[in-house]
């Protein structure tokens, strides 16, 4: 799968073309071109990017002159703290939020969750962004809009959660990337309710005299949470794909930012490179979903062992 | 529009066209939705009549004029409802021409998605075989990444500009359509209908074409109107990154983008009114599509 991505990268598009100055003369450009390794033929190319690929070098960036990998992986831990938090946000006010508009499905207050989630689900994120912004930074002033704050390491993990500032800073950003997995998370958390509500083993909690809090904790919510971890499982690739935009819009110091800076100023190492371990990140997601599924459902464990 | 004259003669006994009609009108959001979006979309296609001015017509625009606030007028007396942008473009204006250009890339490639991915769908259904093992897995592994992905890989690759774009979105747009055709073909394929078609020798582009095709339609409007949205949606985003269309072609995702960068010294209405227009154009869409689903789902069939 990764091959398919990578061939395409590599094959398609003028290299040389996109990188050089244009004010820069022939021999510049001449120099430039065999520096890089782009005299060579594509093919020839693409055999040393990959038997550079296994040994963990996925070629240096044309701006930064650094190796590509150790840039992104430089970057990596602000997007993971970024797309964690707002998965975070996201489950803990879904599943609540879901669950009662699942279990009254004709209140007043289960409308408007639901109509907020279908405009969740419509606001597109870069502009959602933006209005967070203009409200709580420009116009409050409560929180700030760029960058990561201060940032403090605890047992060998730097992040910006372990500080006010930092703290204050992730907020808007990750409310921002999470307002859509928000949606979904509310949908489906509302869906499973009303299915599960129904089946006789509520009934026979309920007639067993367990109380309604009890009920939903224990025989509801663990119901409802295979279909709700699956999604967010694989949807947590695409909280890191859609970083892109959400870090764009404030500024915040992660891998988005640095490809779409890559993509502006065409270096293509880091592109590739970025593209290589998205897909590595996507591959083992889905491993892992695979996993978490069978914990958690024992019907597909069973099948899979006859 | 030609569906509310069909309710006024509602006597005859209800056609497909008349049911489907009664069914949609349940929602009275959907059709409140339908209405918004036949507003938007003759907006989008009269622009150039409808629009205070041409806000691309360098001989109106005055750089004096520059970020006025909404509602303020100029020398001339010409009042700017939504304000003027830092080039001293009318907002409306350029938000009437935004719509055009938001709308057209988005409704063009969904519809050659939608004929590509029908194309693919319905024969590798038909056809089943290598074939349908080899295109559902290209779906199936490009339908594994987000959208958004897949297209900043194309237009990091190809580069910017209208025609990329389409190019992108359509890309990114086809594997939903083929899996939502073949879905529905794999059911029709097995009807009657169909085998009576192949027991008169009609040819394979034939049956699929006149005979597959037209019971496969609902599935594939629900799936267009809900991409379209989310097309449109891509399309502002890439835009807004600076990676979509180009400057010459200004949609409401750069119209956002251009504002960005006034947000910071308060001036709200250069980013947020062409978003307000945004969200309009793809919940009205959504909720249109939303009606459609639960007309065509046979699960809720009354």
């Amino acid at each position: 799968m990764s091959l398919i991505v990578f061939v395409g990268v590599n094959l398609v598009g003028d290299p040389v073309d996109m990188l050089i100055n244009p004010e820069a003369d022939q021999l510049e450009i001449e120099r430039v071109i065999r520096d890089l390794g782009l005299d060579r033929p594509v093919a020839e190319q693409y055999w040393y990017f990959m038997v550079n690929a296994f040994q963990g070098d996925l070629g240096r960036s044309f701006v930064f002159g650094e190796p590509a990998l150790k840039l992104i992986i430089q970057r990596m831990p602000a997007t993971m703290e970024l797309a964690l938090f707002s998965l975070l946000i996201a489950i803990s006010f879904g599943i609540p939020l879901g669950v009662y508009a699942g279990l009254k499905p004709h209140s007043k207050i289960s409308r408007t969750i639901m109509a907020g989630s279908i405009l969740g689900f419509s606001m597109p994120t870069f502009w959602v962004g933006i209005i967070l912004i203009m409200f709580f930074s420009v116009h409050l002033g409560w929180l700030p809009s760029t960058g990561r704050g201060d940032v403090a390491t605890y047992f060998g993990i730097t992040s910006s959660i372990f500080t006010l500032d930092g703290l204050s800073h992730i907020f808007l950003p990750a409310f921002n990337l999470a307002l859509f997995k928000l949606s979904s998370v509310i949908r489906l958390a509302r869906a499973g309710t009303r299915e599960v509500i129904l089946q006789d083993y509520i009934k026979f909690a309920r007639a067993k005299g367990l109380s309604e809090t009890k009920i939903i904790r224990v025989h509801l919510l663990k119901n409802i949470m295979i279909p709700i971890v699956t999604v967010i499982g694989l949807e947590f690739g695409s909280l890191i794909a859609f970083s892109t935009v959400t870090e764009t819009v404030f500024a915040w110091p992660g891998m988005g930012k640095l490809i779409i800076d890559a993509i502006y100023n065409l270096d293509r190492p880091i592109v590739v490179a970025y593209l290589m371990i998205i897909v590595l990140i996507f591959v083992t997601l889905n491993l892992i979903v695979d996993i978490l599924y069978s914990v958690l459902d024992p019907r597909v464990r069973i099948k899979g062992v006859s | 529009m030609a569906g509310k004259a069909a309710t006024t003669t509602g006597a005859i006994p209800a056609s497909g066209w008349q049911k489907f009609w009664s069914d949609f009108c349940e929602s009275p959001t959907a059709v409140g939705a339908l209405f918004v979006f036949l507003v938007i979309l003759f907006i989008a296609v009269f622009a150039p009549f409808v629009s205070p001015t041409n806000p691309y017509d360098l001989a109106s625009v005055d750089i004096m004029n520059s970020r006025l606030e909404p509602g303020s007028e100029d020398f001339e007396g010409n009042v700017y409802w939504l304000g003027t942008d830092g080039a001293g473009r009318d907002m409306l204006s350029a938000i009437f021409y935004g719509l055009r250009v938001s709308l057209g890339v988005g409704a063009f490639s969904g519809v050659v998605a939608l004929v590509i991915g029908a194309a693919v769908g319905l024969s590798a259904a038909y056809f089943g075989g290598r074939f349908e093992t080899l295109t559902m897995r290209i779906v199936d592994i490009q339908l594994s990444f987000p959208s958004i992905l897949m297209a900043l890989i194309i237009l990091a690759v190809f580069g910017k500009g209208v025609e990329k774009t389409i190019i992108a979105l359509v890309l990114v747009q086809w594997a939903y359509y083929a899996r939502a055709a073949r879905a529905s073909a794999l059911v029709e394929k097995n009807k009657e209908y169909v085998e009576a078609a192949q027991c008169l020798a009609l040819g394979d582009r034939r049956i699929i074409l006149h005979h597959i095709m037209p019971n496969c339609l609902a599935p594939l409007i629900v799936v267009g109107t809900l991409q379209t949205a989310h097309a449109i949606s891509l399309e502002a985003t890439l835009s807004f990154l600076g990676l979509g269309l180009p400057i010459t072609e200004p949609s409401l995702g750069l119209l956002i983008g251009n504002g960005f960068e006034f947000m910071y010294s308060g001036d709200y209405w250069i980013s947020i009114f062409p978003g307000i227009a945004l969200l309009i154009t793809i919940v009205s869409i959504n909720l249109v599509g939303d009606q459609l689903r639960d007309i065509f789902n046979p699960r809720l069939q009354r």
